[in-house]
């Protein structure tokens, strides 16, 4: 093994931590609190000194690849680098330590970032106003679930489908579902987009809204968009977005302008903070007009030459998060957005395209692509027909891993079998974008030569490929001290 | 300008390059696919700047904060300042740690990977229960998929909720409810805690759950021993949310048979940052393992037999499960759950038992200096861990008071009237160990005077 | 793979033992378990339940998947495979034997009528 686990480590009695003596009168903790309410047996937490913590968590953290040390193409992730700024900035005293339940008047830099972020956000996707309440993506789905139960609900009607292309990403039906709502999955047409027909044909007036994701999970613009806006608005529907695939519209087509009546994005792809290994992200929903009534409560709003948050929406779907917000993610985004400007913002588009059509032209001789000639932001690629030879798209994923670079998304989206989804984003180098190709290449002659290196790989990581068969059988999920 | 964006490294002959590479002449050959009308026009947002201009800007609207090293707050509510080790930061802000991604590939996520195994494991000590997992978007809405996998699982249609819950906790999982058929029942309290009575009499064995905060959002401790064994009787399911900076020394869920413990890991290691990020977790038994919502890390060995981790009981997830998932989350809090686990590291079995008897004799104390001055009064008597809410008679609203704590340089208790609009005149306070003997005693003599001028 | 000549066969690739006049023991075949591979988890119907032909009421875990297995037929569910809990790997190991998931005891013999015979699945598979 790599690396014991820091209970392994302990060893009776030895400490880490520093307090300060007690300066105020001390006595046994059961002459304050009767002893019912005090923990029989204590809790088998590590015994450790600082050495120790400090050596085992460096020690980890080298065994990980991330964006600072490695190029990370995972489709529908956009995995930019996360500037080193926004941590600074992001960490002032007076953003870290405030209280969400301080006066206003106390908070006064803080409700600035987001009264201008939220003004900035509308005006970059053309939406009339955001919540940023939802912590992640999924959670922006939820809301802009809820908000379309709620919009038909007002108009005294209950509907019941949200249709979803079968492209879409998990989460957009597992949102649905958790708001009640049945789904309805439209198929998507020999170019991979969204096919209008057979929209058209399961559109009715029990549909509450349809989910797109715009670019799709392929990488390809819905170039019938305005069509699909129509249909969906004609039955009185409101077209969702996912706005996951941002990143490729910055500065060069605005959701609102599509005829988005909703749209989330989310903060830890588009807008730079950090992934932090799984989270935490910020989801933040934008609304057209006539839906601001149902926004989550409370929002920021000037009044009086302050910043305050105003609460009792009159027709809020309700709060999905304690207090306001991802605020320190909130603010990470906000200095990435002051950055950059409208023109960096444009720039951000732009690169993201030329980069993710370079990388394209320089695999499409080499492997399979089964939709778009050209793309937006990231493409799509399938590994199919090396399954005669018995690679699988894991394979090839597992055998980038050796060569440095961390795999693409994987059998993702569903309507591409042995899918491998790549988005390098703008912040790459061309030479970085050169050194995968060939890499990719490369891996595509081993599998024919030396189809053992593949799936025996990776070779050169710090573990090799895992049983995950017996993680899942034999769930092992927390240690345990051995009596 | 070509070179201005520091992180967008291309140049205009780059830029030629793999435009030419590609085939196309222009960037707009790029975007025939986008209807013309739409292609938009320049952003309407002002122009970028440099990174020292933005560091500027950024100190300048931080310095309109009033922060917690600049005052002393006495405000906790849900958002707790704790002491924080120096090497939760130093250790946390390695790249490896912020800049990756979900472990998907564990063969390179072995440090992101066991860092979950090891805080599901300390969670699983700390509450005293079975599994755990790596955490979720934060306390109110770990609390919500709680109760909706309580409502999936036994199929009943009443959830019972404690009005001493967290009034915004509360909110969550009504918005959480919303898409299913449920009667969300709120019990009435009882001199600051659950009323055992009215439990008593909404209960039955159509329920499918008792959700309950200890110590509760007044800062008392609940009967839960009590109010589980009534819910078991039921047979519906004790969710029990807790503060896990309490459990050095507070009796964990686990020990009076909660099927479920939720709540925040913010106090233990994470800034409070105006509410967010926090981070959520959820412990529970074997029986209920696998309809768990969100990541779960798990031990097993690689093809080399060495102990290694990965994400597992991944079935029940969107991404594969999609419109009959447990739960559509997608992501945990892992930045802040990897600072807990390493705050839990250095704090250890014994530092965990220190801080929280700190946490108890500093709010003890402040607690009988408030109570012994004219016109303040213990609101509800119940034993507290380190919250607790005083009641202000013919001193004055506590808007008033908070104004004037604020000149003298500390933020006052939360005005409970804000939640609870019937309990007015009194003031939810919060005493940590960061709060040393100096800090209590002016805040006592400020309300003093205060109170004596009103 | 092997298609057993004594079992009925459903077009979602489950099988169908007949058990005296009123029960069916029910699992899933060869092919299906090969496609779904390695099975890390069963999750099976609780005891007594009343199923309707069609219903899904079992879902059969892999790393990467999770299946529904739908009753063939109404009825009663009086057995369920507890091996199965701890030893999950016995459906890839002997579908047709030791990794049956459950048995239902039928409501309409009419519906065994509507099963294929091993051929019929034979060729559904070999279609495919």
């Amino acid at each position: 093994m790599l690396e014991k686990l820091i209970f392994e480590k302990s060893s009776p009695g030895r400490t880490a931590y520093s307090l300060p003596e007690c300066d105020v009168p001390v006595g046994p903790i059961e002459g304050l609190l009767p002893k019912h309410y005090l923990r029989d047996k204590t809790a088998e937490l590590p015994e450790v000194t600082e050495l120790d913590v400090v050596r085992h968590f460096t020690r980890l953290s080298q065994w990980n690849y991330c964006v600072d040390t490695n190029f990370y193409p995972l489709g529908s992730c956009t995995m930019k680098y996360s500037p080193k700024v926004n941590e600074v900035v992001s960490r002032y005293d007076g953003f870290v330590n405030l209280h969400p339940y301080q006066n206003e008047e106390q908070c006064q830099g803080t409700l600035h970032i987001l009264y201008e972020i939220e003004k900035a956000l509308t005006e970059i996707c053309g939406m009339d106003a955001f919540t940023l309440q939802p912590a992640a993506g999924a959670q922006g789905e939820l809301v802009g679930m809820l908000i379309s139960r709620a919009y038909h609900i007002k108009k005294g009607r209950k509907r019941n489908k949200i249709i979803i292309p079968d492209s879409a990403h998990g989460t957009n039906p597992a949102s649905a579902t958790m708001c009640g709502f049945d789904v309805l999955e439209v198929k998507s047409n020999r170019q991979g987009l969204v096919d209008i027909e057979a929209l058209s044909a399961i559109m009715s007036d029990d549909v509450a809204a349809l989910m797109l994701t715009n670019p799709n999970t392929l990488g390809l613009f819905e170039k019938d968009i305005l069509k699909i806006a129509e249909i969906v608005h004609d039955v009185d529907a409101l077209l969702y977005l996912d706005g996951a695939n941002m990143n490729a519209l910055l500065g060069i087509a605005r959701p609102g302008d599509m005829g988005a009546d909703i749209l989330h994005l989310n903060l830890h792809k588009t807008f730079s903070t950090p992934h932090g290994g799984g989270g935490p992200g910020a989801g933040p929903v934008g609304v057209i007009e006539k839906l601001i009534p149902f926004l989550p409560s409370p929002r920021v709003v000037m009044k009086d030459g302050l910043y305050k948050w105003q609460y009792g929406l009159s027709e809020s779907t309700g709060r999905v998060k304690g207090f306001y917000g991802n605020t320190g993610i909130i603010i990470r985004a906000y200095a990435f957005l002051l950055f950059l400007g409208g023109d960096g913002l444009r720039k951000v588009g732009e690169n993201s395209l030329i980069k993710a059509n370079y990388l394209m032209t320089k695999l499409a001789d080499h492997i399979e692509i089964p939709y778009g000639e050209k793309c937006m932001h990231e493409f799509v690629v399938s590994t199919k027909k090396l399954e005669a030879s018995g690679i699988t798209t894991l394979d090839i994923a597992k055998r980038l891993l050796d060569y440095g670079f961390h795999a693409p998304t994987i059998y993702f989206p569903l309507i591409v079998a042995d899918a491998l989804m790549i988005e390098p984003t703008e912040t790459e180098t061309r030479e970085t974008l050169d050194e995968f190709a060939a890499a990719m290449i490369k891996i595509l002659e081993e599998a024919e030569k030396t189809p053992e290196l593949l799936k025996n790989a990776p070779h050169t990581t710090p573990v090799s490929r895992l049983d995950e068969v017996q993680a899942a059988r034999k769930p092992n999920l927390r240690w345990q001290k051995k009596v | 300008m070509p070179g201005k964006v520091n992180y967008i490294p291309t140049t205009e002959a780059d830029i030629k390059l793999m435009l030419r590479e590609i085939g196309v002449k222009s960037i707009e050959d790029l975007l025939q696919d986008i209807p013309k009308e739409l292609l938009c026009k320049p952003i309407n947002i002002p122009d970028g700047m440099s990174e020292m201009e933005l560091r500027r800007s950024f100190k300048a609207l931080s310095d309109k904060n009033a922060n917690f090293n600049k005052y002393t707050s006495f405000l906790g509510a849900g958002a707790y300042e704790h002491f924080i080790p120096s090497v939760v930061d130093h250790l946390s802000d390695r790249g490896e740690f912020y800049t990756c991604y979900t472990p998907y590939q564990p063969e390179v996520s072995q440090g992101t990977l066991q860092a979950m195994y090891e805080f599901q494991s300390m969670m699983c000590e700390l509450l005293a229960m079975d599994v755990a997992n790596a955490s979720m978007y934060d306390g109110a809405s770990a609390l919500a998929e709680a109760a909706v996998l309580a409502l999936k699982y036994k199929k009943k249609e009443k959830i019972i909720v404690s009005k001493t819950v967290h009034p915004e906790y509360r909110e969550v999982l009504s918005t959480y409810l919303q898409g299913s058929d449920v009667k969300l029942i709120e019990l009435e309290m009882e001199n600051g805690i659950t009323s055992v009575s009215d439990l008593e009499s909404r209960i039955d064995k159509n329920t499918s759950c008792v959700l309950v905060q200890t110590p509760n959002f007044f800062g008392c401790l609940e009967d839960n021993e009590g109010l589980a064994e009534l819910t078991h009787k039921n047979e519906a399911l004790f969710i029990a949310c807790v503060n896990p900076m309490s459990l050095g020394i507070i009796k964990p869920p686990g020990e009076y048979n909660a099927d479920i413990a939720v709540g925040d890991v913010q106090a233990l290691g994470n800034y409070v940052n105006y509410g967010g990020p926090h981070a959520g977790f959820f412990a529970t038994s074997k029986e209920l393992m696998r309809k768990m919502p969100g990541r779960i890390a798990g031990a097993t060995t690689d093809s080399k037999g060495r102990r290694a981790f990965a994400l597992t009981l991944q079935a029940r997830e969107q991404h594969i499960r999609r419109g009959k998932a447990t739960s559509n989350i997608c992501t945990n809090q892992q930045f802040l759950a990897l600072r807990t686990c390493i705050y839990l590291s250095t704090l250890g079995k014994a530092g965990m038992i220190e801080v929280g008897k700190l946490n108890v004799y500093k709010s003890h104390y402040a607690m009988t200096k408030l109570c012994e001055l004219d016109g303040i009064e213990s609101l509800f008597g119940n034993p507290f861990f380190n919250e607790f809410a005083i009641k202000v008679s013919g001193g004055g609203v506590v808007r008033d008071i908070n104004r004037h704590l604020f000149e003298a340089g500390i933020i006052g208790g939360l005005d409970i009237s804000r939640f609870y609009p019937d309990i007015q005149n009194a003031m939810l306070l919060c005493v940590t160990e960061t709060k040393t003997k100096e800090n209590i005693d002016k805040l006592v003599q400020t309300v003093s005077k205060i109170i004596e001028k009103g | 793979m092997n298609f057993p000549e004594d079992l009925f066969y459903t077009k979602t690739h489950e099988w169908v033992k007949k058990e005296g006049e009123d029960k069916v023991r029910i699992g899933i075949t060869s092919h299906a378990q090969s496609q779904l591979g390695d099975v890390v988890y069963v999750e099976l119907p609780a005891l007594d339940r009343t199923v309707k032909a069609g219903e899904a009421c079992t879902v059969i875990e892999s790393v990467k998947a999770a299946y529904d297995i739908y009753a063939p037929v109404s009825g009663k569910v009086t057995e369920v495979n507890n091996d199965l809990e701890n030893n999950p790997q016995l459906v890839n190991e002997d579908p047709y034997g030791k990794g049956w998931l459950f048995v239902i005891e039928i409501e309409d013999p009419q519906q065994l009528k509507n099963f294929l015979s091993n051929k019929e699945y034979e060729g559904l598979c070999q279609a495919k």
